[in-house]
């Protein structure tokens, strides 16, 4: 079938002419009538958008690096003409008035954007239960979440109803949800793609990345949209290497770090069992392996959630019922529309942390909390600097155990937070990642995780094609 | 970092946010279990640490200045929930 194909794979076909442009932007159309029902990755996939798409594939070039190939979107990052609810209902009906830069460079490489993948609302969840409009179900068990924040890109991937897509990682949400669909998610450096068009949530924490079947697809995503861009002032002015020339080179000779803050009780033994047969395998390829502490893990949780929280308490002031979205009926005075407009918008994870935000950046409170876990990110940061001076990569679990069923955590914000500790402190340290599938638990997906240093996307990307069950 | 004293309902105002009252109560509660969590920054030593605002080295970016377009009114408009004379529209703000 078709859309069980890989970018790579798919990119072959065309450029030999074996299937068309058309018949790709179809297969996905057609797999997603057939299955996403049920599954809810996307949002939106109207026929509206299909019929765009096949008229751009029908102009595709597929001598482009991607000519031809769909690309779903998750929507919070902007597409011209699309929606970008940000699974809110505060931006209900609202269009995209211009193209991401990833996305104008995806288009410049031939791929077409195609659908609007579910998340969790503003980006803020782990398992896609915060979408303001319907949850996401694991394709591996619909009973299960997908993770979270990107859990709709996943869903789209793992069950071959897109051949890619595009997430955003804050503190985990490409890399998570990856690890519990079994597929591939890249969390690039930050600054190594634009964030020019992705809607803002922790300006200083996030990123848009690949969400892939293979790791080769992620770098030829990543080698499409990395670059400095003049309209993203932290977009980082760095060369962007060839991540793909030595993507099959092996680990012979890499080292490679255990943080022993990683590898705890409270891992789930299945994840476990996975994780340390994946060491054991780089080990046999030729990487060295070592133990080393990241002795400041065990704050990073609470750094983030007051960082990422502020940030989020002034990114998302702008959303008032003026200039888009949704405003409140018949509003008494400004503040009434303003008031009123985000507390019928709004969904309640997201008002809990602008009122966490809001709170440690105000008065009294803004050295106690905001200044404070600024100071800590400093150790934390300072953590991964020190041990990247002794190893080339990072490797641990991605998270402390599979997929969860959906309703788990209902009303249990803390809970869930804390399941974020192995991807959160490498948004602080602004460090490069990426999750591999790399074997089953109870037949649920298990996740490998590798950090790296910024801009260590090549050597990164190597190791991860090492680790890459066949 | 003392216990922290947050009365949700101050807080909602200081952000624009109108709560019912089980939302008050129920955000109360969860946001004091997370502060409760998050006090566990107080065992660390901060002394004599610059913060660190961002994933990399500050640094001022400039461009040419040199005018450039940007979003067209119309485009601009275009989403506005109420707009008129290419303006958007609000309640009255000045009495």
């Amino acid at each position: 079938m078709l859309a069980t194909l890989t970018v790579t794979d798919l990119r072959q076909k065309l450029a030999a002419g074996e299937v068309s442009p058309r018949e790709a932007v179809q297969a996905v159309a057609d797999a997603a009538a057939a299955r996403d029902g049920a599954l809810g990755g996307y949002l939106t996939l109207t026929s509206a958008q299909i019929a765009s798409a096949l008229a751009l594939a029908d102009l595709a070039d597929v001598t482009l690096p991607l000519g031809g190939v769909p690309i779903a979107v998750k929507d919070a990052i902007a597409v011209a003409g699309d929606p970008c609810t940000c699974a809110s209902k505060i931006l209900a009906g609202y269009v995209s008035p211009y193209d991401a830069t990833a996305i104008a460079r995806l288009r410049a490489a031939g791929a077409i954007p195609l659908g609007r993948t579910n998340m969790d609302e503003f980006a803020m969840g782990s398992a896609t239960e915060n979408s303001g409009f319907f949850p996401a179900h694991n394709p591996r068990d619909p009973e299960r979440t997908p993770g979270g924040s990107s859990g709709g890109s996943a869903t789209v991937v793992a069950a071959d109803t897109a051949f890619a897509a595009l997430g955003s990682d804050t503190g985990g949400s490409i890399r998570q949800p990856a690890s519990f669909t079994g597929i591939v998610g890249l969390k690039p450096s930050y600054g190594r793609i634009s964030r020019h068009g992705l809607v803002a949530f922790a300006s200083s924490l996030e990123g848009i990345g690949p969400m892939t079947k293979t790791v080769r697809d992620a770098a030829l995503l990543l080698q499409v949209m990395a670059g400095h861009d003049p309209l993203d002032s932290t977009s980082l002015d760095a060369p962007v290497p060839d991540f793909l020339a030595s993507l099959d080179d092996g680990v012979r000779g890499l080292k490679i770090g255990l943080p022993r803050e990683y590898f705890i009780e409270g891992i789930a033994p299945g994840v476990r069992a996975a994780v340390d047969a994946t060491v054991n395998r780089l080990a046999a390829a030729g990487a060295e392996v070592v133990e080393l502490s990241l002795p400041h893990t065990e704050y990073a949780v609470a750094t983030y959630y007051i960082i990422a929280t502020a940030e989020a308490s002034s990114n998302l002031a702008r959303f008032d019922g003026v200039r888009y979205g949704h405003r409140a009926a018949q509003p008494a005075d400004l503040t009434d529309l303003y008031t009123r407009t985000r507390a019928e918008g709004f969904g309640p994870e997201v008002k809990r942390r602008i009122i966490l935000g809001t709170y440690v950046l105000s008065s009294g409170y803004y050295d106690a909390f905001y200044v404070k876990a600024q100071k800590v990110r400093t150790l934390i940061r300072r953590d991964f600097t020190e041990a990247f001076a002794k190893v080339d990569l990072i490797a641990s679990p991605v998270t402390p155990t599979t997929a969860w069923k959906l309703g788990t955590f209902t009303d249990n914000p803390l809970q869930t937070y804390l399941a974020d500790i192995f991807t959160i402190a490498a948004n602080l340290a602004g460090a490069c990642g990426i999750s591999v599938p790399c074997g089953l638990s109870d037949g649920l997906p298990v996740g490998f995780q590798l950090l790296g240093p910024p801009l260590a996307e090549t050597t990164l990307l190597r190791a991860a094609q090492a680790v890459e069950l066949p | 970092m003392k216990a922290p004293a947050l009365d949700v309902r101050y807080v909602a105002r200081l952000a624009r946010l109108d709560l019912t009252a089980d939302e008050a109560e129920r955000f109360q509660a969860q946001l004091t279990d997370v502060l409760g969590y998050i006090a566990a920054l107080d065992r660390l030593d901060v002394t004599g640490l610059e913060p660190t605002l961002h994933a990399e080295d500050p640094h001022t970016v400039t461009r040419p200045d040199v005018a450039r377009d940007g979003l067209p009114p119309g485009a601009a408009l275009a989403n506005a929930p109420a707009s008129n004379a290419g303006l958007f529209l609000t309640p009255r703000v000045v009495e």
